[in-house]
């Protein structure tokens, strides 16, 4: 039976590097007793992958891995006996049945949800308020020059970023701003890409440590073509009663 | 969220930032205002260590227990982050609370090998804490070392404040109650030292003065006052069974050296291997009951989630109930995702069994300890091991489908001739021509022998501790010995041989067996850059040798020189219940190739029987 859990991870969790979060739940599935599917052969694995690694130092309220397991209880057990073996900062959100043909989340990935602020003692250094950041930021998606050159495996590439930004907004005081960026296979644009691109454009330093991010959600596409029609990964699963 | 001591700049450009922020699973958060004393329990080198011990999981266990107690950790920085805390100055903090170590009552320091030296004076350094007791006021905590190297204390005395000599489950809480009682009192700091001296298995340095001989040799070793014992005796836990062990150990985030559930078995060994200062000091044997073990594997495996389990002891064999165990563990635990590791095996037929169970057998290889190359050299050391023994063995296990072996040997040990060097050489060529004796068609490829040396360093408190260690240079050509050799065997291309670097076995040998004088050439190491000596990346030879100069101490009368059978040693004023007398009789025995029986064949005598417990009255069980 394919499962689809949802987490959080927050607060000091941010410093714990992807693959270490995987052997993080491959031992909270222990310790919960989950009924998980291992992998056949000599040194059995448990069957579970993650969506979208999240890079060190940012957070996560959406998070996704997948797990096959053997029996389960219902969705409200689960989580909560996931919950009570959890690390401070991390949080089972929800634990769903996928159809047996649902893809595997990682193949799914096309957008996420972020949300960025400028950390208070990084205004000084840039010489911006984080309004007046966000403000400008906001501009320079409108009407700036989004080609940017991104470092790839294979060396860099040239890269418009405008047809990646799905949406942007910022919050209604302006100290923050929401951004939606492709991600997945075929274009991830990570937020840092657009800050550094963004700061780049009125000369300042890009501040590696002067934002908060925070992904807020991972989406699939729906749609065909060039319309998009984004849906949490956590849709495509339903509740076990 | 818990506050972090270091900023996000700082943990966002060090390597792994997990190994400093601490809520990993099972550690103990408590309010610090609810409790009377605050422990900071360290391990002198990098976080990736320090948790695979087992030593600080059980006291860290033992003293969180405790209600008016609240004992956290601390590790060395690794060096990257030891650079921006010297800049930035930031002191060294524990790792549950994030508080500076400078604000806790008692800093316990564990001392599992002499390397680490510097790194105990980069732990103080960092806290802002007085490199020398002498120094230190109630504003320091109290600074206590246990563990093996407190065996000799001596070079590192003037660093510590007390130590601990023994097993620490058993005196902590006395000398907890004193130090709460002289605080309340307030008394002075030296009151305060007076009074743990009476605690069984304290000692306190600056409660004692050396006298030395013209020569350079001790001539007297004597407290200076009333109340520190003459003698200052180990601790030992004689119930393994109803030992405190924790049930819940600490699961970290990275994935450290010792990433496993690691049940302890036993604590002492009854094979008597001379060089071997574990097998002397944990003396005598003590087994923990099979039941026990059987419910704690449930619990701490449920508890942790770990994916393997593993045996620990100084000689697994020996445990009576093994197969009782080890069946159990492969029959619950294995094929449900959990592995069970097996280590310090002799290889006989019920350990190929098991081992053909849960290892994969073309991937895995064997492992034999033979530690000398020829059975004269076997029987000066005691290792109780036969060429016989491990042909048939490996002659076993090849027929088992293994064709991997690795061979653990010394160089440099008592009475060592070119014969017994050539002796690896020969003993692995034996073991490859084995292989060669299984029919072409039924082989599994080609044979892999891997011989690895360690050069021999004496230690206190062993057969040993007499012998004249070998200088780096002898050590060097006893390797090229066992390499030329090593090429001229008819199977040369199946047999392969490493060594290490000998400088750093030579500062060992300094250390292990050192007096209070060479406390001086640590600290120079150190005040020069010397830090993480027991990483051969960072090991700095040349930093201790000119520091030896500067100090004026000599290396060779520490290693190279002969000592006499009466000469009064740094540590003699420890008793570790094995006696001096059996000591000097095995070193004789040595010297004359003498095989001693293990404890359970015949008593030898050694005096741990007073201590009432363990193999000396199994049969009384």
């Amino acid at each position: 039976m394919k499962i689809r859990i949802k987490f959080s991870k927050q607060g000091n969790m941010r410093f714990i590097g992807h693959l270490d979060i995987m052997r993080y739940f491959q031992k909270a599935m222990r310790r919960a007793d989950v009924d998980i599917r291992y992998s056949e052969g000599f040194s059995p694995h448990q069957i579970m992958s993650f969506a979208a690694p999240l890079g060190v130092g940012l957070t996560g309220s959406g998070e996704y891995l997948d797990i096959e397991v053997l029996s389960t209880e219902s969705s409200g057990r689960m989580v909560e006996r996931l919950n009570a073996q959890m690390a401070e900062g991390m949080e089972v959100l929800s634990f769903k049945r996928l159809p047996d043909s649902a893809g595997n989340a990682m193949s799914l990935v096309a957008a996420c949800d972020y949300t960025v602020s400028l950390k208070k003692d990084y205004e000084e250094a840039l010489g911006m308020s984080a309004r007046e950041f966000f403000a400008g930021l906001c501009g320079f998606i409108e009407t700036g020059d989004l080609n940017i050159v991104k470092k790839t495996k294979k060396g860099e590439k040239q890269m418009d970023l405008r047809p990646y930004i799905y949406e942007y907004r910022p919050s209604e005081d302006g100290n923050f701003i929401f951004l939606k960026l492709s991600a997945g296979s075929a274009a991830n644009v990570k937020p840092e890409l657009l800050l550094e691109a963004f700061c780049r454009s009125c000369s300042r330093e890009f501040p590696v440590f002067g934002f908060s991010i925070n992904r807020e959600e991972v989406y699939a596409d729906a749609g065909s073509g060039d319309s998009h029609e984004f849906v949490t990964l956590e849709s495509f699963g339903e509740d076990i009663e | 969220m818990r506050k972090l001591a270091l900023s996000d700049e700082i943990l966002l450009s060090i390597q792994q930032p997990a190994r400093y922020i601490g809520g990993e699973i099972n550690s103990v958060c408590k309010d610090p205002s609810s409790v009377d004393v605050r422990f900071a329990m360290c391990f002198p080198d990098v976080y990736d260590i320090g948790m695979s011990h087992l030593g600080i999981q059980i006291l860290y266990d033992m003293l969180n227990k405790m209600p008016d107690v609240y004992c956290e950790r601390v590790y060395s920085p690794w060096t990257d982050l030891d650079a921006i805390m010297r800049e930035k100055h930031i002191p060294l903090f524990a790792i549950e609370s994030q508080d500076p170590v400078k604000d806790f009552d008692i800093l316990g320091i564990t001392l599992q090998y002499e390397m680490c030296y510097t790194n105990i004076l980069q732990i103080l350094d960092l806290s802002g804490i007085p490199l020398h007791g002498s120094d230190r006021t109630w504003d320091d905590p109290i600074v206590i070392g246990g563990g093996p190297c407190a065996y000799n204390p001596e070079p590192i005395a003037e660093f510590f404040d007390l130590f601990y000599i023994g097993e620490g489950e058993t005196a902590y809480r006395q000398l907890i109650d004193i130090y709460k009682d002289s605080r309340k009192n307030g008394e002075s700091r030296e009151t305060f030292l007076k009074r743990a001296a009476g605690v069984p298995g304290i000692y306190v340095p600056s409660l004692y003065e050396p006298e030395y001989h013209e020569d350079g040799t001790l001539k007297a070793f004597r407290p200076t006052c009333p109340e520190a014992p003459e003698k200052v005796v180990k601790q030992l836990v004689l119930d393994m069974t109803e030992a405190v062990y924790p049930e819940k150990p600490l699961v970290p985030f990275i994935k450290v050296t010792q990433d496993r559930v690691v049940l302890e078995i036993m604590r002492g060994c009854i094979r008597g291997c001379r060089f071997c200062q574990a097998g002397m000091i944990y003396r005598p044997v003590r087994e923990k009951n099979v039941e026990r073990l059987k419910d704690l594997a449930y619990k701490m495996l449920k508890n942790t989630g770990h994916e393997e389990i593993s045996l620990s002891s100084l000689s697994s064999s020996d445990y009576r109930s093994l197969e009782e165990l080890v069946r159990f563990l492969i029959e619950e635990f294995h094929g449900k995702g959990v592995n069970v590791s097996l280590p310090s095996l002799r290889i006989d037929a019920f350990s190929l069994d098991v081992m053909s169970k849960v290892q994969d057998v073309k991937k895995s290889s064997l492992t034999f300890a033979p530690e000398a190359g020829s059975q004269r050299l076997r029987d000066v050391i005691n290792k109780g091991l036969t060429e016989e023994e491990i042909l048939q063995g490996a002659a076993d296990a090849f027929k088992g489908g293994w064709n991997r072996v690795k061979l653990y040997f010394m160089l440099g040990l008592p009475t060592e001739t070119v014969e017994d060097m050539e002796g690896i050489a020969l003993l692995s060529e034996k073991i490859a021509e084995e292989y060669y004796e299984i029919p072409k068609d039924q082989r599994n490829g080609k044979v892999q022998v891997v011989a690895s040396t360690s050069f021999f360093v004496p230690k206190p408190f062993t057969p040993f501790q007499w012998a004249r260690m070998s200088t780096k240079e002898e050590f060097l050509d006893k390797a090229r010995v066992v390499n030329r050799k090593m090429k001229e065997m008819l199977n040369h291309k199946s047999l392969k041989y490493n060594w290490h670097e000998a400088d750093v076995t030579v500062l060992e040998g300094v250390l292990a067996r050192g007096d209070r004088r060479v406390a001086a050439v640590i600290e120079e190491a150190y005040r020069n850059g010397a830090l993480y000596d027991a990483w051969s990346e960072s090991f700095r030879n040349d930093i201790w040798m000119k520091a030896f100069e500067t100090c004026g101490v000599d290396i060779d009368f520490y290693t190279t020189r002969e000592r006499s059978l009466d000469e009064l040693f740094p540590w003699d004023f420890i008793d570790t219940g094995v006696s001096k007398e059996f000591l000097k009789r095995e070193w004789n025995n040595a010297v004359n190739g003498t095989v001693t029986p293990n404890c359970r064949e015949r008593c030898s005598g050694c005096g741990v029987r007073r201590f009432g417990g363990g193999v000396c009255f199994e049969d009384q069980d």
